[in-house]
């Protein structure tokens, strides 16, 4: 069942026209994996989609419904998530009131405090810490987490492993499977075409604001995503 | 020896009114960054919406509250909601040019309406009621309860933010709006509600000002500069520091009236000058900023 569905979405950065025309179809269930280079226009995509950007009324459509032109705040409130990138948590806030902002919305579901705090046991430790005080790897756990509290049926992950170490990078995709099980869907942005190939049933290339490629993994050749990536 | 504690008495106790003055404007501006210079003619416009339910029914002043307060709050919503939403932005400009001018209509709407005359809210026994602490110092009751619903609207205020989801969601989108909004906070009401319990804040002022002296409707914008000094004072986004600041310059004009009745106005602004010299963010600023 098609859960997300985009067509012909354009966006502007300002004057500047950062999508032309995107194409795209996500089934309920799947994990989506968006690479391209800098500037290619993948966070003004997911921004798009949450709302913070408002396009066409048709130009984004959620299990059916368009939501182009809605209200950030709305579209949380239909269960689309964003882990954003440099994580953006609250620095007045402390760890634990991080998480319970993210179920501001009030969506039912299976995520609640005790179970994030199951997912990533070390910010049960730090709950009462100020969220900036914590290291880069542990922040990122809280801005999924956060993302989580909404409960949503499309969680969408921009740059998650910027910044990070190697190992730490492994946890937290290490923790992705634990929330795809739940039957989330998930699309995730990512510069590192290695992590992305490792976790994405499919993946969509991005180029200067234009899908150049869309594919399984397994049916894609390094020379062709080269050739999608940058163009040459 | 006994004069001047009294001076000193005297002066924290008004000042308990010029923190009233000062914790809305304080509020919005750590919710929003926004600086309301229309706050001192919505505390004046408070006052003479008091005036009109003392004249009307008889009722006491401190009765008045009932009344005004959910009024004001309710203006604040709409205010916000209607007009000051629109102004908000990366430019800081259009905010202060929208309430500059809502100040003028303000004033010149009370003019019209009320006339230059200066007015008082009577309380009856109230007003002379006092408790007489020693030979010389006598504390009155309206200044005493003014100073203690301060202590009482400020700790509230500060359990609203730090405890409850409302205040949580205060301080997530005074940190990043869009990323609230990410959370589902709608900005735009989130703002109206602020604004709603600033000008609720500013309706008590308004009543305790109308209590405590006369007013007219010119006398909005001096209130606007002691609020605007208690707020600087006590540092940005600090409500207790916003207390400590209104105290600061209550008892700066009470000592300064003490020396010579013409330096009670100017003593407050010296020291706030000294103070914005020695601690340029204020007394207690914050932490994160």
């Amino acid at each position: 069942m098609t859960l997300l569905e985009t067509h012909g979405l354009t966006a502007f950065y300002g004057d500047f026209q950062a999508l032309f025309g995107i194409d795209m179809e996500v089934a309920e269930g799947e994990t989506i994996a968006i690479i391209g280079a800098n500037g290619a226009g993948k966070t003004t995509f997911l921004r798009s989609l949450t709302g913070l950007l408002r396009n066409a009324h048709d130009a984004v459509r959620f299990d059916g419904r368009p939501i182009g032109d809605a209200r950030a705040n709305a579209v949380v409130a239909l269960g689309i998530a964003m882990v954003p990138e440099g994580r953006k948590l609250f620095p007045s806030l402390s760890v634990e009131e991080n998480l319970l902002i993210g179920g501001h919305a009030g969506r039912k579901g299976p995520w609640d405090l005790g179970r994030i705090f199951a997912l990533f046991p070390v910010l049960q430790e730090r709950r009462g810490a100020p969220a900036t005080a914590l290291s880069g790897g542990q922040q990122q756990m809280v801005s999924i987490g956060r993302a989580l509290m909404s409960n949503p049926r499309l969680l969408l992950c921009d740059e998650i492993s910027l910044g990070l170490a190697p190992t730490i990078i492994r946890d937290i995709y290490d923790s992705l499977p634990q929330v795809t099980d739940t039957g989330c869907t998930l699309m995730v942005v990512e510069q590192d075409i290695n992590q992305a190939m490792a976790v994405a049933d499919r993946i969509y290339c991005f180029q200067e604001g234009r899908i150049t490629l869309e594919g399984r993994p397994a049916g894609l050749t390094r020379d062709r995503i080269r050739q999608a990536y940058f163009g040459v | 020896m006994d004069e001047w504690l009294n001076s000193i008495i005297q002066g924290v106790l008004l000042g308990g009114l010029y923190a009233l003055f000062a914790t809305g404007m304080s509020l919005i501006f750590g919710v929003m960054r926004l600086v309301n210079i229309a706050h001192g003619d919505l505390i004046v416009l408070a006052a003479y919406l008091a005036l009109i339910c003392v004249d009307a029914t008889g009722m006491a002043p401190l009765t008045s509250l009932l009344f005004v307060v959910p009024v004001m709050a309710v203006i604040g919503y709409v205010l916000q909601r209607g007009v000051l939403n629109l102004t908000l932005g990366d430019d800081i400009l259009p905010p202060l040019l929208v309430t500059f001018g809502i100040s003028i209509i303000l004033q010149n709407l009370l003019l019209e309406l009320f006339s230059a005359d200066s007015r008082k809210l009577q309380s009856g026994w109230l007003d002379t009621a006092s408790i007489q602490l020693g030979d010389t110092i006598a504390i009155g009751l309206v200044p005493l309860i003014i100073f203690g619903v301060a202590i009482l609207v400020i700790g509230g205020l500060q359990l609203l933010f730090y405890r409850s989801k409302l205040g949580r969601a205060f301080r997530a989108t005074s940190d990043d709006q869009d990323t609230a909004r990410l959370m589902g906070i709608d900005n735009r009401h989130v703002f109206a509600l602020a604004m709603a319990i600033s000008l609720a804040v500013v309706a008590v002022a308004g009543v305790f000002l109308g209590m405590r002296t006369n007013f007219d409707p010119s006398i909005g914008p001096p209130r606007l500069l002691y609020a605007f000094e208690a707020v600087i004072i006590g540092g940005l986004g600090s409500l207790w520091g916003t207390f400590i600041g209104g105290i600061v310059i209550g008892v700066a004009q009470s000592i300064g009236a003490k020396i010579d009745p013409g330096w009670q106005i100017l003593a407050g602004h010296i020291a706030f000058l000294v103070i914005l010299v020695i601690r340029p963010r204020g007394l207690f600023p914050r932490a994160v900023d």
